[in-house]
């Protein structure tokens, strides 16, 4: 490391001289210790995904959620740190409350990842804090009708609020990564912690950007988040690990709009299937050791 | 010349005279809502077997004028329990801002303590875990006390929300929960409920059919819709402050079902020739 005895990775307020911040980047480093956790952004909604090491055995199975609703439909998944995730949750809640306070309406999901991304930029400028040791995801589904405002008491005008672009879409789903520095970029699919790399190979192959991956239901795109934590899983040098699933459609789907749990029946048929699938793949690599052996 | 920092920016005394301060010491307290300005009329309920029934109908009237027609004043929370409200509309909005609110906090608190325990009976094959769990969030009991202390409590600072809400759903034994608070936190619970007007005309009729708690264990979803739109109808043919537009909510364990264009019907209002005394009449 070529920080180490500059000096310049002392304070986060000082950027060295080739123009980095080290404290940002060990911050980073943090991150990449994590669990892994992933996000797909499919046409009919969103899937968060997270691998939870299990660390004692004396942890009660399934509880100790690590993927937090903000708002109700609004769901973040970090990777990193945990005691810096679930303040980050709790600022990102805030955020949504002073939404709601001022607009009488729900937090969008590129504004709260905005307002997000701001808070932890904040956190790279200051002598007296450290930055987030967490990667967070950022995943919602934003309505593309007028919802109606908070306390509103009779219809409004049959016009609707005005401000629509006829023939143009508004709303959607939405998938957004924030990073220890505050940089955010929304994604087709995100992952970040201990397996993005393998995590990130998978999700490539999915094509969420082009015609496939819009074709992608909700329910495949769970299927593949298992399957892909299953696959970024290092079975060496963990544990065991629990996984943990997340999903928000639009208001037709089966969360109405809503971020909630992946149901039971459908997680466990979706790790069944994950589980299956790595077999396979196995099987596939020892019959290439075969013939080369041959 | 005066230096002290009172004076700055002051006009000078020995030009212009002591400064008038009186203004600034009014002998009033700061007085908030003194009366309620565009108001909602009677609320009315009544529980049956499986839940409760609520009515109030879409009228927000601004003094005797008919302002506004489409106000919805029956409120879900949590898709468990119905609050209905009479009296002022902005404190109606207020509140139920203020529970939207509470209720998103309250997911975050059953999301936090709950979710270990669905899965830590293995037994129980619930598909209740994808919907919300509704254990350890508020109930309809939970709900009308926090309401009650919140109206107190306002009531104590001399700034009440003026209302009268009745809170249906149910309670933590499962059981049908029907209660009221009005502006001055007042609260009690009763079979059958109703604010404002239909306290003295639609409370007498609903009694008939539940005056007690085993009355409307006995009382069918259909007998307690029929009691409460008839209740309403009574109330339009003798409440001046009322609308023949109404909204109806059915409570049950299945959640809460809220129809808000209802439209009275089989009206008859040959009662009123025989009444006498007022309009253009010459007894």
């Amino acid at each position: 490391m070529t920080s180490i005895g500059t000096g310049y990775d002392l304070a986060n307020s000082i950027f060295s001289p080739d123009g980095r911040n080290f404290q940002v980047e060990y911050a980073v480093k943090a991150v990449e210790n994590g669990g892994t956790s992933i996000g797909i952004r499919c046409k009919e909604g969103v899937v968060l995904a997270v691998e939870k090491i299990i660390t004692s055995k004396l942890l009660k199975p399934n509880a100790n959620k690590r993927i937090a609703t903000v708002d109700r439909h609004l769901g973040i998944v970090y990777s990193g740190m945990i005691p810096d995730g679930r303040h980050f949750v709790d600022r990102a809640r805030d955020e949504a409350r002073a939404w709601r306070d001022t607009f009488k309406s729900p937090i969008g999901t590129a504004d709260l990842a905005s307002r997000m991304g701001g808070y932890m930029q904040a956190y790279t400028l200051y002598q007296s804090v450290r930055p987030f040791g967490i990667t967070a995801i950022v995943g919602g589904y934003d309505p593309s009708v007028d919802l109606p405002v908070d306390g509103e008491v009779g219809r409004g005008p049959s016009c609707g609020a005005g401000g629509k672009i006829p023939g143009k879409n508004f709303g959607g789903p939405g998938l957004y990564m924030i990073e220890p520095s505050g940089l955010y970029w929304g994604y087709y699919g995100a992952a970040t912690g201990k397996g993005r790399q393998a995590a990130k190979a998978e999700l490539e192959k999915l094509d969420l950007a082009g015609p496939g991956g819009e074709s992608l239901t909700l329910e495949q795109a769970v299927k593949e988040a298992a399957r892909i934590i299953y696959v970024a899983h290092d079975d060496n040098k963990d544990k065991d690990f629990e996984l943990e699933m997340t999903w928000i459609s639009g208001p037709e789907g089966p969360t109405k709009g809503l971020h909630q749990e992946v149901p039971r029946a459908l997680r466990e048929e979706a790790e069944r299937l994950a589980k299956k699938a790595l077999e396979s793949d196995d099987e596939e690599e020892e019959g290439k050791d075969d013939k080369m052996e041959e | 010349m005066d230096h002290r920092p009172q004076a700055w920016g002051r006009p000078r005394d020995d030009v212009y005279g002591p400064y008038d301060a009186s203004y600034l010491h009014t002998s009033m307290p700061k007085t908030a809502t003194q009366s309620p300005i565009v108001t909602g009329t009677s609320v009315i309920a009544i529980k049956f077997k499986d839940g409760v029934v609520m009515a109030a109908d879409n009228l927000a009237s601004y003094g005797s004028l008919a302002r506004f027609t489409d106000v919805k004043r029956l409120r879900p929370f949590l898709s468990t329990s119905v609050v209905g409200f009479g009296g002022d509309v902005s404190d109606m909005q207020f509140l139920d801002r203020h529970l939207t609110e509470l209720a998103i906090d309250e997911a975050y608190e059953a999301e936090g303590c709950s979710a270990g325990d669905v899965s830590s009976s293995p037994s129980s094959t619930s598909s209740s875990d994808s919907s919300p769990n509704k254990n350890g969030q508020l109930n309809a009991s939970n709900l009308h006390k926090y309401l009650t202390k919140l109206m107190y409590r306002r009531r104590n600072s001399f700034d009440p929300l003026w209302n009268q809400i009745l809170v249906a759903g149910f309670d933590s034994a499962s059981q049908p929960f029907l209660a009221s608070v009005d502006l001055r936190g007042t609260a009690f619970t009763s079979p059958s409920l109703a604010t404002g007007y239909g306290a003295m005309l639609a409370q007498p009729i609903m009694r008939k059919y539940a005056a007690t708690e085993e009355d409307a264990a006995r009382l069918t979803r259909e007998e307690a819709v029929k009691v409460v739109r008839e209740c309403m109808k009574v109330l339009f043919y003798r409440d001046a402050r009322s609308l023949d537009r109404f909204s109806l909510a059915v409570v049950t364990k299945d959640g809460v079902e809220i129809s808000e264009d209802e439209v009275l019907e089989e009206q008859s209002w040959a009662f009123a020739e025989r009444i006498r005394g007022y309009g253009t009449q010459t007894v």
